[in-house]
C-alpha cells in the first residue's frame, strides 16, 4: 500500500499535502482499497467551513457511502469537479489526480495532530 | 461487523478467503461480499460466467402421501401443476396474507419436493412448516440446510462451463432440475447432487446442491473452468436490475404478494387452486383495493446512488422510503423499489428521491431495469 513520504495522515485515512498557505486534502491508497470500486463523490462547497474530523465530503461504493472528514479546521477554497464525471480517480490516483478539496487552515496548529507517514504506516498494519 | 465467531458459516468458506473475498455479515451468515469488485463481478455474470455460494440457503425435502395437499395450503401457487423434474418460484405467507419467504419448490419425485429457502429464515421457515404439519404422519419433512454446499453457476456461459465439467449430466431446461451426473455422492449416498436451471440474476444459469464434503471440489473445478467468484454485492445488483425481490428488503410480513407485485404467482383466479395460508387476507385486500405498491423508481438526474430507506417524495410529500436501491452496474443509473401509494402513478406527480438532505427529481420506471439487448 502507498504511503508518500511528503504527506500527513489522519487516522480516518486522509491526506493532506501543504503548498503554500493551501492545504489539499484527499484519500489514502488505504482506503481506496478498503472502499473498493468508488462511484460517486460529493465534495464540500467551495466556502465551506469545515471542522477537523467533521465529515467534510462523501464517497461512495456500490455498496455502501462513505464519510470523508477533514483533517483540519477551515475554509474550502476549491473542490476536485473532475470526481463529478470520474470518481475512479479516487481509485485509481488517490494521491494525486483523486484529490478531493482544497482549503485555508484556520488553525495549522491542528498539523502537528496529523500522523507522519511512518505512524500512518504503522497504523494500517503495513 | 458482528463477531464472526457467532456467526454461521458455509462450508466453502476457506475457498473464499483464498479467493481474496471481502467477508460481511449477512442474514447471521458469514458471507463474501465481494472479490476482485462489484462492477467486474457483475459485468463477468452479465457477459461470461460468474458463480456465488448459496450454501447459506436451506434445502428442506417434502415427501409423504399428503405431501402435495399440504404445499397446496402452505404455498400460493398451484403445486399440483410441476410434472416431476420441474419448478417455480412461490411464496409462503402468513394469516394476514404477510410474507415469510419466497422460495422455490422442485418436484423431484412423485411424492416428493425440494424447497430452496432463503437463509436468512431458515429457522423461521421450518418453524412454520413443523406448526403446520399434518399430526397423522402423512407428510414427511427433512431439514438437508446442513447436508448440502449450493454454488448458483450464472451467465450466458454457463452451460458451457457445465458441460465441461459434467458431460454425461441432461441439463435440465429452464426450471428443471436433474440429478447432477456423475454424482459426487454415487459411494457415500448420503444426499443426491442435484442441479437446477434457475437462479437470481437474469440470467441463464444453475443451482447446483452437491453434499457438503464436495463442495470445494465443485468451487475450484468451476473456477478453473474460469468462472468468476462472485460475492453478495454483484448478487444484488443483479437481482435489483430485474426488479426480483429480496425477502428482508422488499418482502416482509408487513407486505403481501399483491402489494410487492407478485400477483403472478400467487394462483387467486387459479380454479384449481385450492385454500393456502394468507388467500383470505388477499382475498380482502384485493377487493378493499392495495394501500402501497412496490414500485421500481429510477433517478431523472445525475445523482448518488440509490440506497434502502431514502425517503421517497411525492409533490413535496414524503409518501414512502426505498427499500432496496443501487447504483445499476449495467445502466449506471441509480434504480430503486419502493413501496408507494396509488396516487404516485397519477401522470404529472412530481416524485423525488431524498439523499443526505437533497432530492433528486425521480420517475416510476419498467421491469426489469435492465432489459437483455437482444442478439
Amino acid at each position: 500500500m502507498n504511503v508518500p513520504a511528503d504527506l500527513r495522515y489522519a487516522k480516518t485515512h486522509e491526506w493532506i499535502r501543504q503548498e503554500n498557505d493551501i492545504i489539499i486534502v484527499g484519500i489514502t491508497d488505504h482506503a481506496q482499497a478498503e472502499l473498493t470500486d468508488i462511484v460517486y463523490a460529493e465534495p464540500p462547497k467551495v466556502g465551506a467551513e469545515v471542522r477537523a474530523g467533521a465529515t467534510a465530503a462523501v464517497v461512495e461504493s456500490v455498496k455502501a457511502a462513505s464519510d470523508i472528514y477533514s483533517p483540519l479546521s477551515g475554509t474550502v477554497t476549491e473542490v476536485n469537479d473532475a470526481l463529478t464525471s470520474n470518481p475512479a480517480l479516487l481509485n485509481t490516483d488517490p494521491f494525486g489526480q483523486g484529490w478531493i478539496f482544497k482549503m485555508k487552515a484556520s488553525n495549522p496548529a491542528e498539523i502537528d495532530v496529523l500522523l507522519a507517514p511512518e505512524a500512518y504506516t504503522a497504523q494500517i498494519g503495513q | 461487523m458482528s463477531d464472526p465467531a457467532l456467526l454461521k458459516h458455509t462450508p466453502l468458506e476457506s475457498a473464499h478467503v483464498a479467493c481474496g473475498a471481502r467477508m460481511v455479515e449477512f442474514g447471521g451468515w458469514y458471507m463474501p461480499v465481494q472479490y476482485s469488485g462489484i462492477m467486474e463481478e457483475h459485468r463477468a455474470v452479465r457477459s461470461a460466467s460468474g458463480m456465488f455460494d448459496i450454501s447459506h440457503m436451506g434445502e428442506v425435502i417434502v415427501s409423504g402421501p399428503s405431501a402435495l395437499a399440504w404445499l397446496e395450503s402452505l404455498l400460493t401457487n398451484r403445486v399440483g401443476k410441476l410434472a416431476v423434474t420441474w419448478g417455480q418460484y412461490t411464496l409462503m405467507l402468513d394469516e394476514r396474507g404477510g410474507v415469510i419467504d419466497d422460495l422455490i419448490i422442485y418436484r423431484t419425485g412423485e411424492l416428493s419436493y425440494f424447497l430452496v429457502i432463503n437463509g436468512a429464515c431458515r429457522d423461521l421457515d421450518l418453524e412454520w412448516m413443523h406448526d403446520h404439519l399434518p399430526s397423522d404422519g402423512s407428510v414427511v419433512l427433512q431439514d438437508q440446510g446442513n447436508d448440502y454446499a449450493a454454488i448458483a453457476l450464472q451467465g450466458p456461459d454457463a452451460e458451457k462451463a457445465l458441460r465441461a465439467l459434467y458431460p454425461a449430466c441432461d441439463i435440465p431446461k429452464r426450471n428443471g432440475i436433474a440429478p447432477l451426473i456423475p454424482s459426487l455422492v454415487a459411494s457415500d449416498g448420503i444426499v443426491p447432487s442435484l442441479v437446477a436451471r434457475t437462479g437470481y440474476t437474469g440470467e441463464d444459469g444453475f443451482e447446483l446442491f452437491v453434499p457438503v464434503a464436495h463442495g470445494i471440489a465443485l468451487w475450484e473445478s468451476l473456477l478453473a473452468a474460469g468462472v468468476k467468484p462472485c460475492g453478495l454485492g454483484s448478487r444484488d445488483t443483479l437481482r435489483l436490475e430485474m426488479g426480483y425481490p429480496l425477502n428482508g428488503s422488499d418482502l416482509s410480513r408487513d407486505r403481501t404478494p399483491l402489494e410487492a407485485g407478485l400477483d403472478r404467482f400467487v394462483g387467486l383466479d387459479d380454479p384449481e387452486k385450492v385454500d393456502f395460508y394468507g388467500r383470505k387476507a388477499l382475498e380482502q385486500q384485493r377487493s378493499e383495493g392495495l394501500p402501497s405498491r412496490l414500485t421500481p423508481l429510477k433517478l431523472s438526474v445525475q445523482g448518488p446512488p440509490l440506497r434502502s430507506h431514502y425517503p421517497v417524495l411525492a409533490d413535496g410529500v414524503a409518501v414512502g422510503e426505498t427499500c432496496s436501491g443501487a447504483l445499476s452496474p449495467s445502466l449506471g443509473e441509480g434504480i430503486a423499489m419502493a413501496y408507494l401509494p396509488e396516487v404516485c402513478r397519477i401522470p404529472g406527480t412530481q416524485l423525488e428521491i431524498e439523499v443526505r438532505g437533497r432530492r433528486y427529481a425521480a420517475s416510476i420506471a419498467t421491469l426489469p431495469f435492465y432489459k437483455k439487448p437482444s442478439l
